[in-house]
């Protein structure tokens, strides 16, 4: 009974995760706070039930279509609306301000699109919805699936950042923006390509929670909250953090709902929440600020 | 720095005064060209999903409808203008509401105003008709408080019952396949804490435990929870043939999909919003034959099969089986009662409205104490149409089919 609530937890953690790692990286490396991130992971959710109950192409091809849409949109979004913020802004803090003004009007817009064009209705597919049976434990394979990507693209953004040269300049970027020209890296180029990999996460992660989860047009909120929990939570720009923090919360959560009550699911992510950011305020593998 | 004067001043407010009181002058204009119908419904938000399925659709419909008609006749002025609609979205806040129902009713004045979607919309909103005076048609607001509310506001009229009418009837119908041998005595809920999922499961809880069944498993889940297995592999495990969740509609469809998945499949499934809605067959696929939940139709019913085309010619899709019939029924008696009455008189188009009878998709429509009490309690799954198992007059349009066929697999 342990075993299978703590093997549901990471399955349900899996999803956190997922959904959390493009929003590290966006605010991480190019500090823009995107409140537009949750409606970026419903418009790939929407691409994708398009793509399956339109066309019938298979949710998992529809990843090699939307991500990359979901990079190429991110990538014109800071082109045009956030770098000119990131250019006269005199410090960080000035950008994240601005960013999250942008952003907030971003997230009407892309709302405001999705309303048009599909209405305020519930949608849902179904697709993978089949039992797999994990060391006794029944576990539906799409869930499996967010899982198993949230764990791969985790270590692997986290091995390209730390094994690479491109990755050293993304962490260059994250960790001191005024001085990484000096070593002649184009800080405006490194900021827009994380920006445009987060969007393209946020994109993949909308393609797979639309297999199991109801979205709608209005619901893009509740995924930017969920996955800002899990970024603070995790140490901001961190992916590993991301990846441990989303786990943490879904394991704590599914243990909560199955030994004390489902009701309290809610209250025990925030105690840890809060707990994390007093004992650890930058976050479990963030860095202290100097 | 502007200093202002004191005449500057008075004159200001000598000026705006004067323009607010022409504002709010009544338009004298008696060769009427339209009938304006104002309304503020949740086009983004949280309410925008149930407002988009039960509320804006219906309100359209009956617009299309009654402008096709050719309008409606006010006898009284001798012409029959067609209807105008002046339309906000309240971004599903409830302060957003009542400010465009005091815009609609001052700045645009406009002839009737129409709610915005949900029970606490409706609560919120209602001092503001009443203060205005407009009819105030609750059709998608469930409160067992309705009837001390039509004491409050006398112009307010409540359509689609109380919690203790949906839990009361679905226990008046367990007991019957009880006692019939179909189901065993164990019954396992849970709800959302959230407004509907608590009315509902405060009026069931007791319900269930007075008519001698056992409670294996009564819990709330926070609004918003997108993981049931930690709940149906609990109960999967308690032995129960019933399973009943007082659930909003993300969850609903949740429960169903991951049910299926762990292949826990009860005799009597149970759900709450959602279930009648029209895309839950698409979600549940084979499986939702056979799964109840909160409303009902009668599938019988000619006025009700037409409503269904034309809702679908219009719309793009069918209605939801229980709020949207009964919506659309509270606009077809308001245009009844604005006919009867021949003018554009709302107190005396209200007094109308809690007195007549009315011809409407539902039948015969006669309010009682400004409430709807013929409703549909109980439905299920049954060949593609949401069929009503319970009626709070008595009636059931079918038998029960207990119990369900079991999942079929997703492949």
């Amino acid at each position: 009974m342990l075993f299978s609530a703590i093997l549901t937890g990471l399955v349900l953690g899996g999803t956190y995760a997922l959904i959390a790692m493009g929003l590290t990286l966006q605010y991480g490396v190019a500090r823009i706070m995107n409140l537009a991130y949750g409606d970026l992971i419903i418009a790939g959710s929407f691409g994708a039930m398009l793509l399956f109950t339109a066309l019938g192409i298979n949710p998992l091809i529809a990843l090699s279509i939307v991500v990359p849409l979901g990079f190429a949109l991110s990538w014109l979004v800071y082109a045009l609306m956030l770098q000119p913020l990131a250019r006269r802004s005199p410090n960080r803090d000035r950008l994240e301000g601005d960013s999250i003004l942008a952003t907030f009007g971003l997230l009407f817009v892309i709302q405001g699109v999705a309303l048009v064009l599909f209405g305020a209705n519930y949608q849902s597919y179904s697709f993978l919805a089949v039992p797999i049976d994990v060391f006794g434990t029944t576990i539906a394979a799409n869930r499996l699936l967010a899982f198993a990507l949230a764990v791969l693209f985790g270590i692997g953004l986290f091995l390209l950042l730390t094994r690479t040269r491109f990755g050293t300049v993304i962490r260059a970027v994250a960790a001191n923006p005024g001085s990484a020209p000096l070593v002649g890296i184009d800080v405006d180029h490194v900021a827009r390509l994380a920006f445009a990999l987060g969007g393209g996460l946020a994109a993949a992660g909308g393609v797979v929670v639309s297999m199991y989860l109801t979205f709608s047009a209005t619901m893009g909120v509740i995924f930017t909250m969920k996955a800002l929990i899990v970024v603070i939570m995790g140490g901001v720009g961190n992916l590993l953090g991301a990846l441990a923090a989303g786990l943490i919360l879904g394991v704590v959560e599914t243990l909560v709902s199955s030994f004390i009550d489902p009701g309290l699911t809610l209250a025990a992510t925030y105690l840890i929440f809060l707990a994390v950011l007093v004992v650890r305020p930058q976050g479990l593998f963030g860095k202290p600020a100097r | 720095m502007t200093t202002l004067s004191r005449r500057t001043l008075l004159q200001a407010m000598g000026t705006g005064a004067l323009a607010s009181a022409l504002a709010s002058l009544p338009s004298f204009a008696q060769d009427r060209t339209a009938i304006r119908i104002g309304y503020a419904v949740s086009k983004t938000g949280a309410n925008a999903g149930g407002a988009g399925i039960s509320t804006i659709p219906n309100y359209l419909l009956w617009v299309d409808d009654v402008n096709k008609a050719g309008g409606l006749e006010l006898s009284k002025l001798g012409v029959t203008p067609p209807l105008e609609v002046t339309e906000y979205d309240d971004r599903s806040s409830a302060e957003e509401t009542v400010r465009a129902i005091e815009r609609l009713a001052t700045q645009d004045n406009v002839d009737f105003i129409l709610p915005s979607w949900g029970t606490g919309s409706n609560l919120a909103a209602g001092p503001t008709f009443d203060r205005f005076g407009f009819p105030q048609l609750a059709g998608t607001a469930v409160t067992d408080m309705a009837p001390q509310l039509v004491q409050r506001w006398q112009n307010s009229f409540w359509f689609l019952g109380g919690g203790h009418d949906y839990a009361n009837a679905l226990v008046d119908l367990l007991v019957k396949q009880r006692d019939a041998g179909a189901i065993n005595n164990k019954v396992a809920i849970a709800s959302v804490a959230d407004g509907f999922g608590i009315d509902l499961s405060k009026a069931a809880t007791p319900a269930f435990q007075a008519a001698g069944f056992e409670l294996v498993y009564d819990k709330t889940y926070p609004l918003g929870t997108s993981d049931f297995a930690p709940i149906i592999n609990e109960v999967a495990g308690l032995g129960v043939d019933t399973f009943v969740a007082f659930s909003y509609p993300p969850d609903t469809f949740a429960l169903t999909q991951q049910s299926v998945v762990a292949n826990f499949s009860p005799k009597i499934f149970y759900l709450g919003v959602g279930t009648a809605f029209p895309i839950y067959p698409n979600v549940a696929g084979p499986n939702h034959n056979g799964v109840m939940g909160v409303g009902g139709i009668d599938p019988d019913s000619e006025a009700i099969a037409a409503y269904f085309e034309r809702h679908k010619a219009l719309i793009g899709q069918a209605p939801d089986s229980w709020a949207s019939a009964i919506t659309y029924a509270s606009l077809e008696i308001l245009g009844q009662a604005i006919t009867r009455v021949g003018d554009l008189d709302k107190a005396a188009v209200s007094a109308e409205i809690a007195s007549g009878e009315f011809d409407t998709i539902l039948g015969k429509v006669k309010l009682v104490d400004n409430q709807l009490r013929a409703l549909w309690t109980v439905g299920q799954w049954q060949d593609g149409k949401f069929v009503g198992l319970a009626h709070t007059e008595g009636k059931a349009a079918r038998e029960p089919v207990v119990p369900k066929s079991a999942w079929v697999p997703a492949s």
